[in-house]
């Protein structure tokens, strides 16, 4: 994968630490640090899971003083918006040792948050911005070059990576991991300062000064040398291409459907491919622009910041190539290949027709999406939003919810970055605002007025010890805000793919688990307070909301919902559960069923559920028109089906099943025990009983 | 250009191969997608393989999008990172819908694309809780499917790899390899998934059965229902009674017998033999209105009508019922099948059951029930010694006496306040089919089948009611339309289409326009 390729890249170039805030793509560049624990200690690697985006950024420190590589990640702009305030100050101070963030751009398809640009902020901070063609081999050497520059510029190095990216599969020849050539310990051990790193006047002055009369030069002349940016395609031509790295795949492949490319990257067209994105190389454009009619600027999402400065450098240099760019490509989202395709024919239609030649056959999908058979099925192919997992310990709160909520009435609900998100959505469609990760109770804050209804906010335990304990809970303390904070404890940062966080229950030998946030809330002064251990008690979850709802007191009212994250639970327990099967002890797992001759196809219990595990069957039943509930085989018994029957009075057709493999001698006994007394009782009925022989008893 | 002569001319004389897997989250695409990586790799194609994982956890729709090429010593191949529309060799669809939703975005084609979907469905939030039947269509897909593909190859891969105690990423890559759409043999494709390691034997076994279909049947049909079970009644059953209801029923019109049977079975069950006799001889009255309405001519409809949805409301569902149905001697035997749980363990059942006031009152002799009913403050005490969650082990002594004791009040059913009520609100419905009938048949025939709206229990059997009930109100205004029945039947479907009964006030107020 790309995103383990840039690890492998951040050791052998000699990283002596690396921190992050783990989520989608670059969560995979945490996880495998913490698992490698052993080859970091090897190598003298410090690695930490920061809190925060802000504290992974304010690591970076590290590198100001000492001549010392560090790396640190996050996924971006959502985790860069955290970041900002230690980016400014380190870009503004500058560092010694090459300090390299990786950025996981979270945007086009499959992503999970708002849509914009990194770019804007190495803009404003002056960092260096590497987005390279995304492939194995490029990628790792922009790592390594990417840390050079940051040496040779005082200047730390964003390395953009998109989703994709991250997920790519393919090869490159590894090199073996080196040792940091300055250890952290020597640092601690010869600590320097120089005042003028420090962020204050007269040094910031002197600071903004650097940055544009000698880092700026600096990495201009650093990015000629390395020749970072790459050309393809001939020397000359009429018009040309310029496109950001991370472009260059897809324009490679537009260009392959309009005959100007082989599959190989043969290009017909010239092409410079900007593997830096900022800043811009401008005797490189110049040259490449010169004695072109046009060029095209390939670059993704708004706004438009390249192309704009093509403009000014060729208005500078008095070039007459004309720039094209978001006049034929769209503003905003994903540049696919059809996009970027329709985008290149109208710039070659208006500046090299002749390049177009005869316009052999392009992949076109247009009549087969025109015809009505499959215009058809847009009424019929529904919607797949991903939901809460089987058994996720969310479920029954938000069933809770709806059950109060049809006693109360429907309320204002602030909800909060994570799995719990997932809670608007059918069938809960619960949830109005979402202002940022542990910023759900945040965002309730000006609801603090005397009214019939209090707001309830709702925040994940990722989200609570990101920055909730202080944005949210400590604001809602301090602020006596009078609504109700719903804290989901799921023992992990689920979301992200279930890494560890103080509240985690598990041990952790190179971390301070198991830290209470019930503790936490308190000794930031809240009083009320309730600790809900099992989720899946959808009754006194929902008492409790409505306590929380109705209670007399003022101030925050907090309920922390604690159940761990099914998913990882079943990661952890099922082999366990298995091995302990084959060993031939006793083991009990538990699994519900719906009763197909009591249910009445109302589905009641899906509206408060949406299980993926409780679905529907058609049954063969002449006498019953609508499909009735049923549940898979990949039921993991979480409770919450009968759970929620018995607290919502639905239907009794649920059953929960208790399967005891290799039960013990006393288990057998009582069973037949049991199976005789019962069976006598079941013969007496039988015979009672009056039935067709098609109706068994 | 450098190169002009290309090995397999997919588009545009590219030697590109392109599979997209189009899955749910947790139906192992990835695996999949790293076997197609693996198989390309190992005969010496270059391949590479990218997905969005993000939401592929928990379920979401996703893609998993593979693109190949023979590798070359001096160059290496550009891939994209995403399926483009008309530029899709292959679509592994890991379900039918997903199928679906690949067409609906172009990846398939008539020129290019082989569609390999497995016909099974795993239905969606929005299918699911629909109070009526909100699944999709799935004939809509496979009429697409056979204009919109190169070749279909169609059938129930999960079914397939679980009766081989696999996964369907197993049954997809053999179904992949029957297909022979990709240039490498079927051993190749088998040491791929030896190479993955994990679960070898099974993956192979469910491998080797998805290659062999895709020879043998390539396409299955693909049912929406299963067909409704009717038993026909047999000549002599060793019980006077009901014999004597099985000659009954045979005085009906032909077309009727098979519901009638369905029905009476279900009333001997729910109580006795004469409470069928009872259901029969009321079927008669309808019956006879029936005919003289020329229901001859509409094949009895009415009658059918009338035999399946009388037997559905006097077999009401209540507390007694449901005891007696959860300890059912073949109940034991049929949830071992349901959870499979394996030979030499035990299965322990746990019941919830949650009684309020209103179902004990209801099963109180109609007098008793209305005296508490009339005193809310007794009826309010009662309910608060009643009203909470109980759950039962149906597989211990004492749960199943107590259920086995609730069961037997279900014998005192006929004098229960709730038996009355039934009957009275089936009276007044019954004579609102008649007195529609007479109007119009078909509408008659609509009054019917409205019973449907009823059902479940407590809060949502009263939901139910009250939806019927204001379905029934239209019923007067449109007795006089020729199109009567068709908007009884729409007002029926909005009934069903939502909780609140949003789509049915908007169908209302049309009516109210008409």
């Amino acid at each position: 994968e790309g995103i383990l390729a840039i690890t492998k890249a951040l050791l052998q170039s000699g990283v002596a630490y690396v921190g992050g805030y783990q989520g989608a793509p670059i969560s995979h560049l945490m996880d495998v640090l913490a698992d490698a624990k052993d080859v970091l200690q090897d190598l003298g690697v410090h690695f930490e899971s920061s809190a925060s985006e802000a504290t992974a950024a304010a690591t970076l420190s590290a590198s100001v003083m000492y001549p010392i590589r560090g790396a640190v990640t996050w996924k971006s702009t959502a985790g860069t918006n955290v970041a900002a305030d230690a980016l400014s100050n380190l870009s503004s101070g500058g560092v010694t040792g090459g300090a390299l963030i990786v950025i996981g751009e979270d945007y086009g398809e499959g992503s999970s948050i708002m849509q914009e640009r990194t770019h804007a902020f190495a803009m404003k901070s002056q960092i260096w911005l590497m987005d390279p063609r995304p492939n194995l081999p490029t990628l790792v050497r922009m790592v390594e070059e990417g840390f050079e520059l940051s040496e040779a510029t005082s200047t730390p190095v964003m390395l953009e990576v998109r989703i994709r990216t991250c997920h790519v599969h393919g090869s490159f020849v590894a090199k073996n991991n080196k040792k940091p050539s300055f250890t952290l310990r020597e640092a601690l051990e010869k600590p320097v300062r120089d005042v003028n790193r420090i962020v204050l006047p007269p040094a910031s002055y002197m600071q903004e000064k650097d940055k544009h009369e000698r880092r700026w030069p600096a990495a201009i002349e650093f990015i000629k040398a390395h020749r970072l940016n790459e050309t393809f395609g001939p020397e000359h031509g009429d018009v040309g291409v310029v496109m950001l790295g991370g472009m260059y795949n897809s324009t490679m492949r537009a260009l392959q459907y309009l005959g100007l490319a082989d599959a190989y990257g043969e290009s017909a067209v010239p092409l410079y491919v900007l593997n830096v994105a900022y800043p811009l190389v401008e005797d490189e454009i110049a040259a490449f622009c010169l004695g072109k009619r046009a060029v095209l600027m390939v670059e993704e999402g708004a706004p438009d910041f390249i192309e704009r400065d093509l403009n000014t450098i060729l208005r500078r240099r008095d070039l007459q190539t004309k720039v094209s760019g978001k006049d034929v490509l769209p503003m905003g989202g994903e540049y696919t290949a059809p996009v970027l395709m329709k985008g290149l024919r109208e710039f070659f239609a208006t500046h090299a027709r002749e390049l177009l030649g005869n316009e052999p056959p392009r992949p076109d999908a247009a009549a087969v999406l025109a015809d009505p058979r499959v215009k058809a099925l847009s009424t019929v192919v529904p919607p797949r939003p991903p939901g809460f997992c089987i058994g996720c310990p969310e479920r029954p709160i938000f069933a809770a919810m709806k059950l109060v909520e049809q006693e109360l009435g429907p309320h204002h609900v602030s909800a909060d970055i994570g799995c719990h998100l997932f809670s608007i959505l059918p069938p809960f469609n619960i949830g109005s605002t979402t202002m940022g990760y542990g910023l759900g109770p945040a965002s309730a804050s000006a609801f603090n007025v005397p009214s019939g209804k209090r707001s309830i906010s709702v925040m994940g335990d990722g989200g609570f010890w990101h920055n909730g304990l202080a944005s949210s809970i400590g604001n809602a303390v301090f602020n006596k805000h009078d609504g109700v904070t719903l804290i989901v404890d799921n023992f992990y940062s689920a979301a992200t793919g279930g890494q560890d966080i103080p509240s985690s229950r598990a041990l952790n030998r190179r971390r301070k688990t198991n830290n209470s946030i019930v503790d936490a809330v308190r000794g930031i002064g809240a009083t009320w307070v309730r600790q809900i251990d099992r989720t899946y008690d959808v009754t006194k979850m929902r008492d409790t909301l409505r306590a929380a709802l109705t209670a007399k007191e003022s101030g925050p009212k907090i309920i922390v919902a604690s159940s761990e994250c099914m998913l990882n639970k079943q990661r952890r327990t099922r082999p366990l559960f298995a091995k302990s099967v084959r060993a031939g002890e006793r083991a009990v797992r538990e699994k519900f069923g719906v009763d197909s001759d009591i249910c009445t196809g109302d589905h009641a219990c899906i509206r408060l559920s949406g299980c993926p595990s409780l679905s529907v069957k058609h049954t063969d039943d002449p006498l019953k028109d609508d499909p009735i509930a049923a549940i898979d085989e990949n039921c993991v018994g979480c409770g919450n089906c009968g759970e929620v029957a018995e607290a919502a009075a639905l239907c009794p057709s649920f059953y929960r099943a208790t399967i005891i493999h290799n039960p013990s001698i006393w288990d057998r006994w009582i069973e037949t025990a049991r199976l005789a007394v019962i069976g006598w009782f079941e013969k007496r009925r039988n015979a009672g009983r009056v039935a067709f022989a098609s109706d068994p008893a | 250009m450098s190169d002009g002569d290309f090995g397999r001319t997919g588009i545009l004389g590219s030697p590109r191969i392109s599979v997209a897997i189009v899955a749910m989250g947790g139906q192992g695409g990835g695996v999949l997608a790293d076997w197609v990586v693996a198989l390309a790799e190992r005969e010496g194609w270059a391949a590479q393989s990218t997905s969005v994982p993000g939401v592929a956890q928990r379920t979401g729709a996703t893609i998993y999008y593979i693109e190949m090429a023979p590798a070359k010593k001096d160059a290496q191949p550009v891939f994209a990172l995403m399926p483009a529309p008309g530029d899709v060799d292959v679509v592994l669809a890991a379900e039918l819908m997903e199928a679906g939703r690949s067409m609906m975005r172009g990846l398939v084609t008539p020129e290019r694309t082989t569609l390999i979907a497995s016909t099974h469905r795993a239905f969606a939030v929005v299918e699911k809780q629909t109070p009526g039947d909100g699944v999709a269509d799935p004939g809509a897909v496979s009429i697409a499917a056979d204009f919109a593909a190169k070749r279909v190859i169609a059938f129930d891969l999960e079914a397939l790899a679980k009766s081989n105690g696999s996964v369907i990423s197993a049954a997809m890559f053999g179904a992949l390899a029957g297909a022979a759409v990709l240039p490498f043999d079927r051993a190749a494709f088998e040491s791929a998934v030896r190479a993955g390691g994990t679960g070898v034997e099974s993956s192979l076994r469910a491998f080797a059965a998805a290659f062999d279909q895709v020879q043998q049947r390539p396409i299955e049909p693909i049912r929406r229902f299963p067909e409704k079970r009717f038993v026909s009644p047999p000549d002599s059953t060793g019980h006077p009674e009901l014999d004597g209801l099985v000659a009954r029923i045979r005085s009906f019109p032909a077309e009727a017998q098979p519901w009638l049977f369905a029905g009476v079975r279900r009333l001997v069950d729910y109580l006795d033999p004469a409470y069928a006799l009872e259901y029969l001889d009321r079927v008669g009255m309808l019956s006879d209105a029936d005919r003289r309405n020329g229901g001859e001519a509409k094949g009895f409809a009415f009658t059918c009508a009338a035999a399946k949805y009388l037997a559905v409301a006097m077999a009401y569902d209540d507390v007694a019922r449901v005891a007696d149905l959860k300890i059912r001697e073949s109940r034991r035997a049929r949830v071992r099948r349901e959870v499979d749980a394996g030979a030499e363990t035990i299965v322990a059942t746990t019941e919830y059951f949650h009684p309020r006031a209103e179902e004990l009152c209801g099963s109180l002799p109609k007098a008793w029930g209305e005296w508490i009913e009339n005193r809310p403050d007794v009826f309010k005490r009662l309910d608060w010694l009643v009203n909470r969650g109980r759950r039962i082990r149906t597989d211990t002594v004492t749960g199943y006496l107590t259920l086995a004791f609730v069961a037997s009040l279900g014998r005192r059913r006929r004098n229960s306040l709730r038996h009355a009520r039934e009957a009275a609100h089936r009276e007044a419905w019954l004579a609102g089919a008649l007195a529609a009938l007479e109007r119009r048949y078909d509408l008659g025939v609509e009054v019917l089948a409205c019973r449907r709206l009823v059902k479940g229990y407590s809060d949502t059997h009263a939901r139910g009611l009250s939806k019927f009930d204001r379905v029934m109100s239209a019923v007067p205004a449109l007795s006089g339309r020729e199109d009567g029945a068709v908007w009884l039947d729409r007002l029926k479907r909005a009934a069903l289409a939502d909780e609140a009964g949003t789509a049915l006030d908007g169908v209302l107020k049309t009516v109210a326009t008409l």
